[in-house]
This record gives structure tokens, sequence and C-alpha cells, in this order.
């Protein structure tokens, strides 16, 4: 056996010894000071971007024909790790709030964000569903970690058992492709799907089933009934961190699994996906118009962008590819930054998420108010925000490889979507104050996400041009990505 | 002037305003006011540097300023200025200042997010005509969105709420679909350019078969259109007028509208000539439509605001039939049009403002003999309507005369029709004013009325005093677009002939430079020189 490549290696090893010191500490902490045990993850993660800005731009390195770790990799490995800076922050407040102040909060979320790691480099189906479910089981003890509340038991429920059936789906699929090519390895399946074309319906189906694995994850149209549940139910930090990172995770898995993909359905990969794109942002956004409560209102908005990002798969260019990540990047900052509010104007039992809540607030916490405007205003897509540029990349590779129709409907649902992120808007700034001001505990750490969150979205809209290099030459080595 | 790079100084400084109001206490309300009205003051002299420093010979784009700005898409800060967008811009500046000095009195109920949007209203509108990338445009022709969309929803009448979601709906559904016709074009261009670019004056060089300009016309026309507004995409324009603050309104009708007029001139009628002469008559009879429509409507009326609203209509489809007639005459009429129209039916905004703010109504019952109780509103109210109506010695005769004229060498029924709207106009715009200022006094309330202070003197003063400039020697405001305004017209002319030694390698950018020193080809200028250039063709 070839020694490992321990450098490569870097960025997950620093994730998990994040985890494990967690564990260490809550042992060593009294109960009632544990709220500093948030600066282990904070740094962890520092950490891992750090390591993973490092190995970027270094070449593709194999760790023992499991895991691939390219700058796609460490876009994602930055991504992710950003992704986690954020969520603890918007945790901190939250989980001291609603009485669920445990190390555990953090050694799962620690987990997961390693599980995401693995999904997005790996190069074997079976490592890829090892990393899903480190992530999953993660997020079904997170999803559910309000014990005393019905909705968040509902949640952590639900999604435990339709995400048990998706990862069923996944796996099935991965034992139809071993079946058909003799490998769980994507390059040898690859190879061996181009070396013998006549290999019958098997790969097909394979490829077929662990989309719908997939489809499940990313909440596409028509996998997404648990998602708004779901998403409903679980602790608000948490359903931001599913929103953004999972959502990242498994479209860093459909990557993966591009090459292999398109040579066993052929033609008919782009068709799928073009039906999946087209459903998602349709039901999404109108779904999305027909709810009073913000964070269902989100949790809609989560499955409507799923939409646009496979919109930027259909592509299947160098462009789409390169603008699927920069949207996955832009739209971390700005969901995030939307629960991030969410969380900062709350109050214990999450009683004033619907709208009439947010009434005047434009008036009472203008500096909120105001953030939340332009994380509205970069969901529904307007210029000069994040949102914005991650639009004009994902259409005009839509566009640039023919599909208009598609980039039509998707404008057109931007516009429908642009209703419901605006009413937001118009409820703090153009309905009056409701009766009494909510009392609200402000938490640095919640203002600084916020911060950081406005600050990228302005950013990523007004001065794109880096991030957007970073992309490009993030997706260069991947494969089945014709150039 | 090198080194001084005027267009960003301009567009910018609002929005530089806008930012360090926002760091100043709420409750310091003169000083916020003080501070608003100062940027655009300074704002409106960069505006008439612009005006002095140009050079009405150059037919071309001046003022240019170029810089990468996501150099791997071809996207490009590429602003510059020509004699087509360079009255708009002095307009947008003008009225920017009017605007400010006449409503932020009226302003009680949070001024600082008030100014603030003013100001970033204003770098959104005059970005919009000196952008020539066209997702620079794009940028800022969405994000003018935003502080207009708050400007209604927040200091809004009873209704502002669903005018204000209406407005933003209708022009952003237009605008995304021009988006994608962006993007098509791109690609086009990018197979028939050395590299990929999003800049005006080098998609100009793309020869397009007639099928795709047919399509991208019409996707850019839509946006366009919408936001002019043209029958029958116009029903969001009554509602966001007659529910915006004064304030809204005289920048929705003085500016906003003319960004789709623009629209066309700019970009529409050059990029797509061929599919421009194809669809000349489908536009026309839109035009005429919305001549007819919204003045038969405005006569309808019971509430000022309203009636001036729908005259809008009506007024910018004599703009949009006098662009394309395609013949100079009728588009620097046009062009013409487009200030005086700003002038106009900005001070009729801002005098039913003047009016509302005394009375708390704009019903035209309510009103009557006003003549007699304020005469000097009276009479500045009888200058401006009539000079809407176009009465020979103001300013709207001289671009209705230009635009009629040169419509009816185009093709005389259009004209004729035309000048039916001219009568219609003249009738409810005088039915208007009787009511409001002749006969006896109806209503106790309105002998008690307070006339214009020394303050809306002050504002509305040099809006009469341009609109009789205008009308007795229009030469200062006709002459500055002159060349520009031919070269397009060659361009269209020549459709798809003129682009098409693009491919040959000549760097289409020649079209923004200034020309070298010794232009001795004086004498043979023929229109369309700078077009040739553009595309390196000798005709």
């Amino acid at each position: 056996m070839p020694p490992l490549d321990w450098a490569a290696l870097a960025p997950m090893v620093a994730v998990a010894a994040t985890g494990l010191v967690l564990l260490v500490a809550d042992l060593l902490t009294p109960r009632e000071r544990r709220g500093p045990l948030a600066w282990i993850p904070l740094l962890g993660f520092g950490a891992a971007a750090a390591l993973s800005v490092r190995l970027w731009g270094g070449g593709v390195r194999g760790v023992a024909g499991m895991l691939v770790v390219d700058d796609t990799a460490c876009f994602f490995y930055g991504l992710f790790a950003v992704i986690g800076i954020l969520t603890v922050l918007i945790s901190v407040p939250y989980i001291r709030r609603e009485g669920i102040q445990f190390a555990e909060y953090y050694v799962l979320l620690t987990f997961a964000v390693l599980g995401m790691m693995v999904m997005a480099s790996s190069a074997d189906l079976l490592m890829f569903f090892l990393g899903l479910e480190t992530l999953s089981v993660a997020l079904y003890v997170l999803a559910g970690f309000l014990r005393q509340r019905v909705t968040s038991n509902e949640s952590g429920l639900k999604y435990l058992l339709l995400g048990a059936f998706s990862s069923a789906f996944l796996l099935y699929g991965v034992a139809f492709l071993y079946g058909a090519t003799g490998s769980t390895n994507l390059e040898a399946i690859q190879a061996a799907l181009v070396s013998r074309s006549d290999s019958g319906p098997l790969p097909a189906v394979g490829v077929g089933l662990i989309l719908v694995g997939l489809a499940f994850k990313v909440a596409a149209v028509p996998f997404h009934m648990w998602a708004p549940d779901v998403y409903e139910g679980a602790p608000t930090s948490v359903t931001a961190f599913m929103i953004a990172g999972t959502k990242a995770a498994a479209f860093a898995g459909f990557l993966r699994v591009t090459a292999v993909a398109g040579t066993s359905l052929q033609g008919a990969w782009p068709e799928v996906l073009w039906i999946l794109a087209a459903l998602t942002m349709g039901v999404g956004n109108v779904a999305a118009v027909a709810q009073r409560n913000l964070k269902r209102m989100l949790a809609y908005s989560g499955i409507a962008h799923a939409g646009y990002l496979l919109v930027a798969l259909v592509a299947g260019s160098p462009l789409g590819t390169a603008g699927l990540l920069f949207y996955l990047l832009a739209y971390a900052f700005m969901t995030v930054g939307a629960f991030a509010v969410l969380i900062a104007l709350g109050r214990r039992g999450e009683e004033n998420l619907t709208l009439e809540a947010w009434a005047g607030m434009g008036t009472r916490r203008p500096l909120f108010a105001l953030s939340m405007a332009i994380f509205m205003f970069s969901l529904a897509g307007l210029p000069p925000t994040a949102g914005f540029m991650a639009k004009v990349y994902v259409f005009s590779a839509a566009v640039e490889a023919g599909y208009i129709g598609l980039a039509i409907l998707g404008v057109l649902c931007s516009v429908v979507s642009a209703f419901f992120y605006l009413r937001v808007v118009v409820v703090m700034y153009m309905q009056e104050l409701a009766a009494e001001p909510a009392v609200v505990l402000l938490s640095p750490t919640t203002a600084l996400a916020t911060l950081l969150s406005v600050a990228g979205t302005l950013y990523f809209g007004l001065f794109p041009s880096r991030a957007w290099e970073v992309a490009v030459r993030s997706v260069q080595g991947l494969a089945g990505m014709g150039g | 002037m090198p080194g001084l790079p005027l267009l960003s100084l301009l567009t910018f400084l609002p929005a530089g305003g806008a930012a360090l109001l926002l760091l100043l206490p709420r409750e310091r309300v003169r000083l916020l006011r003080a501070l608003a009205l100062a940027v655009l003051a300074v704002d409106f002299l960069l505006a008439l540097r612009l005006y002095f420093g140009f050079d009405p010979a150059e037919a071309g784009l001046q003022f240019v300023e170029e810089a990468p700005w996501i150099p791997r898409l071809g996207i490009q800060y590429l602003l510059g200025v020509d004699g087509i967008s360079l009255p708009l811009i002095l307009l947008t500046a003008f009225l920017g200042l009017v605007v400010a000095a006449a409503s932020l009195p009226w302003i009680q109920a949070r001024v600082k997010e008030y100014c603030i949007c003013l100001l970033l209203l204003q770098t959104g509108m005059l970005g919009v005509f000196v952008a020539l990338d066209l997702i620079l445009f794009y940028i800022f022709w969405e994000a003018m969105l935003i502080p207009m969309y708050f400007l209604i929803g927040i200091w809004g009448g009873p209704r502002r709420i669903y005018a204000t979601i209406k407005f933003f709906l209708f022009t952003m559904a237009g605008s995304v679909l021009m988006l994608l016709a962006i993007f098509a074009l791109y690609f086009k261009a990018r197979a028939a350019l050395p590299g990929p670019t999003f800049a005006l004056p080098s998609l100009l060089g793309v020869a397009l078969g007639p099928e795709e300009q047919t399509w991208l016309f019409l996707a850019f026309a839509v946006a366009f259109a919408i936001k002019v507004p043209m029958v029958p995409f116009h029903t969001w324009l009554p509602d966001a007028h007659v529910e915006a603050p004064t304030g809204g309104s005289v920048i929705l009708a003085g500016i906003l509208l003319k960004m789709g007029t623009y629209g066309f001139l700019r970009f529409a009628l050059p990029l797509f000539p061929d599919a421009t002469r194809t669809f000349i008559p489908l536009v026309a009879w839109l035009a005429i439509a919305g001549i007819l429509y919204g003045a038969l409507v405005a006569l309808a009326q019971a509430d000022v605001k309203s009636m001036v609203a729908y005259s809008s209509v009506s007024h910018l489809g004599f703009v949009m039939l006098g662009i394309f007639a395609l013949n100079v005459q009728a588009v620097s009429g046009a062009l013409l049009q487009m200030v005086n129209h700003g002038l106009s039916t900005g001070a009729l905004f801002l005098l039913v403002g003047m009016l509302y703010e005394r009375r708390h109504t704009r019903m035209l019952e309510d009103f009557g003999g006003l003549f007699r109780v304020i005469p000097v509103f009276g009479g500045v109210l009888l200058v401006i309507a009539l000079s809407s109506i176009g009465l020979p010695g103001l300013n709207g005769f001289v671009g209705e005369f230009l635009i009629l004229a040169g419509t009816f060498r185009f093709w005389w029924p259009y004209a004729v029709l035309g000048a039916a709207g001219v009568v219609l106009g003249a009738w409810y715009m005088l039915s208007m004013v009787q009511q409001v200022l002749f006969g006896p006094v109806r209503h106790e309330a309105n002998r008690t009325l307070l006339d214009l202070t020394l303050a809306e003197r002050c504002v509305l003063a040099p809006i009469l005093l341009l609109v009789v400039w205008i009308g007795v020697y229009p030469a200062p405001f006709l002459h500055p677009s002159e060349a520009s305004v031919k070269a397009l017209l060659a361009r269209v002319e020549q459709g798809a002939a003129a682009v098409a030694p693009a491919a040959g390698g000549v760097d289409p950018r020649a079209y923004g430079r200034p020309a070298p020193a010794p232009r001795v080809e004086g004498a043979r200028v023929a229109p369309g020189e700078t077009q040739a250039r553009v595309t390196g063709g000798e005709r």
C-alpha cells in the first residue's frame, strides 16, 4: 500500500481533529461554561479553509484511489468551511436562547462538514456514500435537536425516514453500476462504460437511481416533499446549514458523477436534468408565494434555488460548472445571512417568524432590516448583488448551451420570486409598526455573521471578477466537462 | 481635461453622498436635507461641465472611460456620452436637483431614507445613460428599480404597495428577457469577434441574420416598451404615477420613461437595424394607439394627477412615433420632446403636488376659480399647460412640430393621426386648466389658499426659463445631438450591409475614440461616417 498523501488530506484531518477535540473539551468543561466551546469549531474551520487555499492550484492528488483532491474539491472545502463558520456564528446565540447549548451540537456540525468534504472529493461511489451518510446521520440528530419541540422532532424523524429512503436509492444505484462494470471507482466505471458500449440497461438504471438519491438531497421537485417540513421544524441555525451546505455538497456529488452519468445515459442526462430543473424552479417559486411564515418561505426559496443550480448542470459546459460554483458561494452568503437576521430578530420559541410580526422592522431595527432587504434583493437576483451575478453566469451558460427555453423559464421564475422576496421588504419598510416592539437580545456573533454576509453579498455582486476566476480555474480539471 | 473621470464622478457622486448620509444621525433633518441638495447641485454643475466640454461636431462617443471589470467574460466598465445621451444626462441632473429642492420640505417622515433613495436613484439613472457595456447598463437599469420601489412604497399614497409591486414586477418581467437577449448577442459576437465582449461599440460590428435580429429586437423592445410605456404595456404607469409621492412622480415621468425611449435609440435601433425597419408599422400603430388612447383616457379623469399620468402615455407615443419615423427631423424632435416632456410634465406634477400640499385633494371638482385667489400659481400652471399642449413659442411646439413634420415625410397618415392627438391634448389640458383656474370659486376652502412661496417660485423659475428658451431658441438643445442622430440613422438605413465587413479584424472600439486631430475630410463627412469607422467598412 503506498503511503498516504497527508498533505492532500490536511483540510479533512483538520476538521476531523476539531470534532475530536470538541468531544474531549466537552468532558473537561463544566456545563454552564460551554459557551466558549464555539471557538473550537471556528478555529478548526478557519484552519481547514486556510489549508484548502494552500492546496488549491496544486494539481490533482489521489488518495488511495478513494479520494481525489483537485481544485474543485479545494473550492468546496473552502466553501464548506465558510458555511461552517457562518453557521457557528449564528448558532451561538440561538442554541443558548433555545436551551440546547450542548457541545454535541458543534460536534455534529463539524462531522457534518467532514462528510460534505468527503462527498466533494470522492473518487469512488462507496466513498461518496460514506460521506453522504456521515453528513446525513449528523443532520438527522441536528434537525431534531430541539428535543422539547414537536416540530423539531417531526423534522428529525421525517428527515431520517426520507433520508434513509434516498440513501437506499443511491446505494441501489451503486450496486447496479457495480454489477454492470465490476467496480465502484468512478474512473474505472467510466473506462468500462466506454470500452463496452453494449452493457445493456444496467448502467442507465444505476445512474437513474443515483440521480434520485441526489435529487432527494438537493430537494429537487418531485423529490422535495420532505424539505419544507424539515427545514421549518429544524433549529433555524441548522436549517441555514442544511439549505446552504447540504445543497452544495450534493451538487459537488452531481459534479463527480457527471462524467459517468453522461456516458451511461447518453443524451438523456441533460434532458432528465432539464425536467428536474424546470419543475424545481417552477414549484419552488410558486409555492413560496403562498407562505406567510418567513422560515417556510426561505425553505421553499431553497428548493427554488436548487432549480437554478440544476440549470447550470443542464448546460454542462465549463461556463455552467464554474457558474454553479459561483452560485453556491453567493447563495451561501445571502441565504445564511437571511437566516442570521431571522435569528437576530426572533425570540425564544420562534414566535415571530410570520410576515405580520416583521411590520415596521425598518424603523425598529434599521440595520438588520437593511441587511435583510439586501439579502432579499440578492435572492431575487437583482443587481448590484451577488445573486444577480450568479444568475448572470448560470443563465448565460444555459443560453450558450442552447437551452433558451429553460433560460426563459428560469428568468420568469425569478420574476415570480421577486414578488415574495419583495413582500418581506414591503412588510419591513412600508407597513406600520406592529403593536409592541419585540424584545431582541443582540448578540455580537449574529451581528458579525450578518455583517460578513452583507459584505459577501455586495462584494461578490460588485467585484465578482476574482471569485469568478477562482471558480473557472477550479473546474478546469474536472472530468466530463468537455474542456 | 484629460485624467478627470468626469462621467464616473457624475454618476457616482450621488451614491457617495448617499453613503455619507447613511452615517449621519437621523435626527439632523436639516443637515441631511442640505447635504442631499448640495450633492445634487454639485452633480448638476458636473453635468454642465460635461455639456460645455462636449464637442457637437463629433458623432461618436466622448468622455470615454474604460476599465476591465470581469475580464474573463469581457465585461467592461465602459462609460461614454454622445449626442443622444447628453440631453438626457442634463435633464436627469437638472430634474434631480429640482425634485430634491421641491420635495424635501414636504417629506416629514424618514427624511434620511428619502434622501438616500433620491441620491441612489440619481446614480442609477445617470448610470443608465452613460453605461455602454450591456451588462453594466443592465445593472444600472435594474438596480435603479430598488430606490424607486422604496420611494413609491414608503412615501406614496394609499394604494402605494400595490402600485410599487406592480411597477417593479412589470419592469422586471420585461428586462429579464432582455438579459437573455444580451447573452444571446454576446455568444453570437464571441464567435465573430476576436475576444468576448459586452461592449456596445464592439457588438455593433456583429452581423446578425434577419431571424436573429427579429427575436433579439423583440426581447429588447418589450423591455423598453414597458418602460416607455407603450400601449398595451402601460397599465403600471397610472398606478405608479398617481400613488408615488410628488418627487417620485416627477422622476418617474421626467426621467424613468425616457430610459425606455433612450433604450430604443441607443440599443435596439443600431444593434438590430433590419428588424427595426421591419417593425416600423407595428411600433408606429402602437404609438398612435398610445397617443389617442392616452389622450382620451386623460380626458375622462377626475383626478388631476391621473390626468397628467395618462397624458404621459400620450406624449411618449409621440416620442416613439418620432423615433420610428427614422429621419433626422423626427428623431431630433423625439429627442427634444423627451426633454420637453421631462420639463413640462415634471412641472405639472410639481404644481399638482403644491396644490395638494395646500388642499389635500387633487379632484378637479374641488377646485375652480383659483386664478383669482393664487395668480402666480395660476400663471405658472397656464404656461406649463400651454407648453405641454405645444403652443408656438414654448418648448412643446418645437418638439411636436419636428416629430410631426418628420413623420409626415415618412408616411403622412401617421402624421395626421398623430396630429389628432395634439388636438385631444389641447382639449384635456385646457379643460383641466379651465376647471381649476377659471370660473367661480366653488369651495370656501379655496378662498384662503396661499400663493406660491419664494422657495416654490425658485424651484419653478428655472423650469419656466427652459420652457421659454427651448421654445424660442432651441438650437443649443438640438445642435449637440445632430451629428449622433445622423450617424445613428445612417446605420439603421444601411442595415446589415453596414456591418458585413466586421469580421475583418479591425478594432471596433474606434467608435469610442476621439477622432484624430486633423479632421480634414470635414467637407465630405457623410452621415454615418463614424459608424463606418466602427465597422471599418469603406462605403
